[in-house]
């Protein structure tokens, strides 16, 4: 590969994260992906297939989840990007779907939980009292290899629950 | 990192897009949602030096359904992600077929960068938006520096993963005409796990006349090379609604003639053109007793299982 760094396209480039702007130079191919752990250090945000296909790279943008994996860091400029430190970052105070996982035991190696929050996080909103089912076809764009799923389902309903009482309260 | 060096341009204005279209024309790409063509890259498939960005685009978002009853237009444009297509309660109305068949498109997180015109201009043969702007009969309007045109589906499906696009032209819009008073439309498909491109698929659209069936065509994914659409008015014209069960053999029979699937590891080609009868019967047979579509049921998709009837 003729690589060389001389010839390689970079940009400047204006990225909300968590609510923070950063600017940053980097090269024009970089994914959000690598951008998000590679530059800002934010971890929490996972690479399994680089495909789009087993959603542990997640992240909201203007609250909406999206593969990082699949976008140019440049892409995401103009938007909010919401990554999992962005809905909880505190082992002491959980967010409510970090705790209903905790709750539930929806995860054993954590790998994909990252990707699980972010998409559970915002389908709540939008569908406030899922059932099983319904619960189930939300999760069904993120891949686990530990859990079998079922504490998962049960996890998006117990975030439901939470959140319902956070507003209520 | 996985794709290889490039350039993206992020202009804002048409006329920019449209000049540096012209200006890389062959080295240059389109990037709309990026759901097709990161993972093209990410795998290193192609290696594009320039990627025209059309997301800040102004212009190009347009999302409405224009016309009187019976004789409307859905206007999907550029940069409308399939999410905010399913969303539409008013396409909807114009026409169910598009929502029907983009609960079938991947994952919600895809949709909402995925565009509806770049799932076209993708001009996958398992994808189902290009099968479903051919079998409504729609068309996309095209634009370049050296003029304008508009193409019907049948013209710009050239092969699989092939339009007759040139590499400087930009679709602008698709068009979807809306469904005709008195037919009824709709879509399915079976999928090894949900959100996956399906094994195969049938869309149909059956014109009713009062009680009587009229007309029937049918559009598929993943068992043509390109989208399409077999007329079966002939065939079905006549039948009573009632009699939907006994002229859906024919229909399967018609439809196993007249696809041409291949096998993989997935699915043999014999697996293909059954499934896709069994699933053109019984999306023919919910169509003839007017029933909505069944939730897409958790996870698997999968079709209640069908004892009436031992054929399909
Ligand atoms: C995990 C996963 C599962 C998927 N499952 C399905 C599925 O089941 N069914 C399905 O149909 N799709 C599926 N897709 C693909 C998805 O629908 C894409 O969003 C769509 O095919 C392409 O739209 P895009 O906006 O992302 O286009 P891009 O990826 O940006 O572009 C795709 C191609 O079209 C060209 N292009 C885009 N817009 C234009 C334009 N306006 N004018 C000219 N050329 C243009 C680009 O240059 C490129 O060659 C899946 C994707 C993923 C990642
Ligand atoms: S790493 Fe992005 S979907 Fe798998
Ligand atoms: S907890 Fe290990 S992959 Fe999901």
């Amino acid at each position: 590969m003729t690589e060389s760094l001389d010839t390689e396209p970079t940009s400047t480039i204006r990225l909300t994260v968590n609510g923070t702007l950063h600017v940053l130079e980097v090269p024009d191919r970089k994914l959000l992906s690598d951008v998000l752990r590679q530059d800002l250090e934010l971890t929490g945000t996972h690479v399994g297939c680089e495909h789009g296909v087993c959603g542990a790279c997640t992240v909201q943008l203007d609250g909406e989840p999206v593969r990082s994996c699949l976008m140019f860091a440049g892409s995401a400029q103009g938007h909010e990007v919401t990554t999992v430190e962005g809905i909880g970052d505190d082992p002491e105070h959980p967010a409510d779907v970090q705790q209903a996982f905790i709750d539930c035991h929806g995860l054993q190696c954590g790998f994909c939980t990252p990707g699980f929050i972010t998409t559970i996080d915002a389908y709540i909103d939008e569908n406030p009292h899922p059932s099983e089912e319904e619960a189930r076809e939300a999760v069904s764009g993120n891949l686990c290899r530990c859990t079998g799923y079922q504490n998962i389902v049960s996890a998006v309903q117990r975030a439901a629950e939470l959140r319902a009482e956070g507003a209520s309260q | 990192m996985k794709p290889p060096p490039l350039r993206i341009h992020r202009p804002t204005t048409l006329e920019d897009t449209l000049d540096l279209l012209s200006e890389h024309s062959a080295a240059g790409k389109v990037l709309a949602g990026g759901q097709s063509l990161v993972p093209v890259l990410n795998m290193r498939l192609a290696a594009p030096s320039d990627l025209i960005d059309i997301t800040a685009v102004s212009g190009l978002d347009e999302l409405l359904v224009t016309g009187d009853d019976g004789q409307t237009e859905i206007i999907v444009g550029a940069r409308a992600t399939h999410r905010r297509v399913e969303r539409s309660a008013e396409i909807a109305a114009a026409n169910p077929l598009l929502g029907e068949a983009l609960r079938f498109v991947a994952h919600p997180a895809v949709r909402n960068r995925g565009t509806t015109v770049g799932s076209i201009a993708h001009a996958d043969p398992n994808g189902e938006m290009p099968m479903i702007l051919a079998l409504t009969g729609g068309r996309v309007d095209v634009r370049s520096t050296r003029g304008e045109r508009s193409l019907e589906a049948d013209e710009l499906n050239v092969g699989p993963l092939e339009t007759c696009l040139e590499a400087d032209e930009l679709i602008t819009r698709a068009v979807f005409p809306g469904l005709p008073a008195g037919a009824r439309a709709g879509f399915d498909e079976l999928a090894r796990r949900s959100g996956d491109y399906g094994l195969a698929g049938v869309g149909m659209i059956v014109d009713v006349d009062d009680d009587t069936v009229t007309g029937l065509r049918c559009g598929f994914i993943s068992v043509t090379d390109v989208p399409e659409i077999l007329n079966l008015d002939a065939l079905v014209s006549g039948t009573g609604l009632n009699d939907a069960p006994e002229a859906a053999d024919a229909v399967v029979d018609a439809v196993r003639n007249f696809i041409d699937p291949g096998g993989d590891i997935h699915a043999s080609a014999d697996y293909r053109r059954h499934l896709t009868g069994v699933l053109a019967s019984r999306l023919f047979r919910r169509l003839c007793r007017g029933e909505n579509p069944r939730k897409r049921a958790g996870g698997t998709r999968r079709p209640a299982t069908d004892t009436k009837r031992g054929r399909a």
